[in-house]
Order: C-alpha cells, then structure tokens, then sequence
C-alpha cells in the first residue's frame, strides 16, 4: 500500500481547509451521517429549490478520508438536480464496490474518482462512502417536505 | 531477559510473517492476544483425539470429553484462586459472562429505586447490560468519574456508592486508559454500602495474577482470547452464594435435572448456567493458555511489560503533537496507551502505521461514554504483551512521527 495514493495532494487539501465546512443559513435539509465504529460524524446539510441544489455544506468531524469526500462530493452536486445528485451517488457507490469501473461510467466523478483505490484498504471503506450514503438519504427527505 | 525473549517470541508463529513488506509489529494486544504454540498444539490433539460431547453418552471419548472440560475449569479455578470449580461458568466471552449475570442476578435482584453505580471507563460490555437492567427494572444508573490523572476519584466513590446502591461495575483495568484500579479497596467500600461488585478481568487477567478471594468481588469475567487462547470461550466466576440463589440465564440441554411438559429442575452449579453444547476445544485450548503463561512466569510478564509501558511514555511524549490519555505512572498503569495526535484523526493514524506493517487500533474502542467525558471522538491506541520488543516501540514511534507530515500539517 503506497500512502501517497491515499493521501494524496487534493484530499490533503480538502480535509484540512474546507470552505465547505460551514454552517448553511436557510438549509431546507439537513442529514446527519455517523459511522459508529470510528467515530466519524458529519451533517450535511442542502438549500434545495425548485429541486435544484442551490447551496450545499457540512459540519462535523472525523477522518482525512470522510472530510475530504464530503467536501468533493459538495463541490460536485451544487447546482445539480435531486435526481442528478443521486445519481452521482449511486455512481460513487458503484464505483467503491468495484462494480463500475469503465473510465467512461466514472467521468461524472470528477475528483472523487481520487477515492476509487479506496477498496484496497477495506477498513477505510466506510470513512469515503459516508457522506455519499448520507447524502442518498437526505435527498428524498427534502423532496417530501 | 533477551535470550528469554526470544525464546518466548518463537513460541508465536504470526509474528513471524510480514505486513506490507515490513516485519509485522502487532500492538493491539488488548483486541485481541495472540496464539502460542502449547494453544494451536493442544486444541488440535483435543480435535484429533478426544473429540466428543461432553457429559453425555456412556462411550469412552465422551468420558475423556467431560475430564478435559473439567480439567480446564479446575485450572481456571487455581489461576483465579477460586474457592471452588463450581464457581467457575464457562461461556462464549466476557460479555456473555457480564449478560449472564445482568439478566440473572441484575432482573432478579435490583428494584425500582435502588442505583447501579459503574466506572465512566467501562468498555460497553459493562455498561449497555446495565442501561438495559436500569431501564426494565426503574433503577438509576449512576458514574463514577475520574481524577485528572485518570484515576478512581474517592470522593466520587463516597458521594456515588451509598445504602440505594444495588450493584458496583467496574473494569480492573482500563481498555482504553490503561488504569488498573484498586478493586480490593473499592470491594471493601462497596461491601460495606451493601452493594454487589461486578469486575471486569479482561484486560488484567493477561498481566498480573488475579486472587478473587483477595479482591473479594462477588463476580469476576475474563476472555479466553484476551490471554493467549482461542476465540468462543470465556469465563464468569461467581461467589457461591450468589451463583445459588440466581435463576439460569439461558435455557436447554445440560442444564437440567428432569424435565417434564410445564416445568424443570435446574442442574447444579456450575451446569445451571451451562446450557447446550460447551465449546470444549476453546476451554481446552484456554487450559493450555493459561498453564503458557505460568510457564513464562509472571515476573518475566510484569517486568517486560513495565519496561515496554515505561520505553512507550518516555519515547511517545517526545513526539510534537502527541498527547497521552492514561494515568502515565507504572504503578497505576497496565500496558496500554492511547493518544492522539493533533489535527489528525485516529484512523488516518492507524493507516499509516499499517502502511509499514504496524496493527494499532484506532476509534472509541467501545467506550462512547468515556470518549464524550474526555472530549475526543476516538483515539488511537498501541497496546503491548510481553512478546513485544523495544525495537517494536521504536518503530511505532518512528511511524508516529511522520503522520502529520503525511496529513499536510509540516511537521
């Protein structure tokens, strides 16, 4: 296993100064992601209108890994539709269980493809899928409001 | 004390092999322990030669069956020093031991009203039992938390144990402190408000010998895999008068007397609390573990580990950044250590040692209530046996160094 793989440069940069770490004023959603075996804790929390993402943020704490595919994923689903967000997510998702894996399938990613190595290292498996799992279950929450 | 070492070392083949390229260096002892020869060798002849159910059917390996289960228990009772192989119940682990005597003694014992009182630093295992038994019962659940130095505070004990006081639980060292507390003065005060004491032996019984009639616990737990034996068998050792006037926990074959279509007669102790299959090759491989570890002797186990505790603090603290939960005195300290590293979470520090072959562990360690009463929301944690080496620590603290680095923080 190769560290500078994993630690790399962009999620360095992420997980450390996050301007995507900030309460959202006038969220219509928020969803609180917890991995209960390692603590990592985070609230994403979504400005939806006319079900386009109009602001997205999260707070919380926990690992380089979770913080920085929380920021990435944030950066990638602002200004996205509900139903594009999702699907990004399942894209992640699919990505991490190594069922998609055609470049082509994962170009959406943009920089979360940074976390496709990520199944070499099983137990950090859940710090990189928790803010997209979270994710899933906040978008059809804010629909039903 | 090297040559002894070494010696000792060869006695565990894992430790042999390598991990990402690098010798592996195991530090998460109080997960798990590893496994000697002398257990491997004799779970095998138990497989090969004696297998059979034990106490049951008239044939010759089920009589050689029920001897080596009862050889195992009379060897745990010496180990404990118990008064009596009765007292000594054989389950699945600890916690299957501390839900035995929640919901048999706890049920039918503790009233509405009455206080159980545990230690902030129990490992979940002592304390979700507990909330359970408070919360069916309308009993309060009281903690006793800790001095600066992660010590049992007495003023705490005094304002907290008191005359309501049904039951007292509490770990006879910490899991994730370190802390070996003085339960033989905490059983004395206990006793004297009229309440139970239930220990938690887990993490003492592999380092430092254990008198339960010294300490004078009404209870005692510990994990055959925590000291050198397999997985699937602990033990709960009850004082007699207890154990007698407790309903069974789990209900079934060997467990009964005579059984009839609306009701049972219960066995005698120690089966009441024995039900269905045992698993014998875990408390024979366990037998074996525990007659390893007199074979090491406990001087060479104590003054290893005190010196791999004292070599760990002293070369740990150096590191800039690196902050240390734990009483940090040998005397009141076992051999693990947690800390953290500012600015980076526990389990970025745990790859990273892992990256050069080094197990650490790293999270809330089943502690949530003593992670929230310190403040962190996990630590790392290395924690040693006597096979581990000053060469070991000096890799790990090697590792340690070069975390923030690899986070992005310079130094």
């Amino acid at each position: 296993m190769d560290l500078s793989e994993l630690y790399t440069e962009l999620v360095l940069e992420h997980s450390r100064n996050c301007a995507n770490k900030r309460l959202l004023e006038c969220a219509t959603c928020s969803k609180r992601g917890y991995n209960p075996s390692c603590g990592d804790d985070i609230t994403i929390e979504l400005l939806i209108e006319k079900d386009q993402i109009i602001d997205a943020a999260f707070t919380g704490f926990g690992c380089a890994i979770s913080q920085a595919s929380t920021s990435i994923m944030i950066d990638l689903i602002k200004g996205r539709s509900s139903a594009e967000a999702q699907k990004l997510a399942d894209i992640f998702l699919g990505m991490i269980k190594r069922e998609i894996k055609e470049e082509e399938e994962l170009e959406p990613l943009g920089d979360a493809i940074v976390f496709q190595n990520i199944s070499n290292l099983p137990a950090r498996v859940k710090c990189a899928v928790l803010a997209w799992r979270t994710l899933k279950a906040a978008v059809p929450e804010a629909n039903s409001h | 004390m090297k040559a002894k070492l070494k010696l000792v070392r060869d006695q565990f083949p894992i430790l042999k092999q390598r991990v990402n390229g690098r010798k592996l260096v195991y530090l998460d002892n109080a997960a798990t322990t590893q496994t000697p020869r002398a257990v491997l060798d004799a779970v095998r002849e138990y497989k090969e030669f004696f297998n059979a159910n034990p106490r049951r059917g008239a044939h010759y390996l089920g009589g050689q069956a029920t001897i080596l289960l009862e050889r195992a228990r009379r060897k745990v009772q010496h180990f404990l020093n118990a008064p009596s192989p009765e007292e000594i119940i054989f389950t699945r682990n600890a916690t299957e031991a501390l839900n035995l005597i929640a919901y048999s003694f706890g049920l039918s014992k503790i009233e509405a009203k009455d206080e159980i009182v545990l230690c902030i630093s129990e490992h979940h295992s002592n304390l979700v039992p507990w909330q359970r038994i408070a919360r069916l019962k309308g009993a309060a659940l009281r903690y006793l938390y800790l001095n600066d130095d992660y010590t049992l505070n007495w003023e705490e004990v005094k304002n907290k144990i008191t005359a309501r006081t049904a039951l007292v639980g509490i770990a006879h060292m910490s899991n994730v402190l370190g802390t070996i507390y003085p339960i033989k003065e905490l059983v004395g005060f206990a006793h004297k408000q009229g309440a139970a004491v239930v220990v938690d032996g887990v993490q003492s019984v592999p380092h430092q010998p254990v008198d339960v009639q010294d300490l004078n616990a009404d209870f005692f737990v510990f994990s055959g895999h925590k000291v050198f034996g397999p997985m699937g068998i602990g033990v709960l050792y009850g004082k007699r008068r207890f154990l007698e006037a407790m309903p069974p926990f789990l209900m079934g074959g060997e467990m009964v007397e005579y059984v009839q279509e609306q009701e049972a007669a219960f066995s005698e102790l120690p089966y009441k609390f024995e039900a269905g299959t045992p698993n014998l090759e875990g408390a024979v491989g366990l037998e074996a573990a525990l007659n390893f570890v007199e074979e090491v002797g406990w001087d060479f186990v104590q003054k290893q580990e005190r010196q791999l505790l004292a070599y760990a603090l002293e070369t740990l603290q150096k590191i800039p950044y690196l902050s240390v939960y734990g009483p940090k005195c040998l005397k009141q300290q076992g051999p693990v250590l947690s800390f953290t590293i500012k600015d980076c979470h526990p389990h970025d520090v745990a790859t990273i040692a892992d990256a050069e072959g080094i197990a650490l562990r790293s999270g809330h360690h089943c502690a949530q209530p003593l992670m929230n009463y310190l403040g962190v929301p996990a630590t790392s944690r290395a924690s040693f046996s006597f096979y581990n080496t000053k060469e070991e620590i000096r890799r790990l603290a090697a590792s340690l160094s070069k975390v923030r680095k690899w986070l992005g923080y310079g130094s």
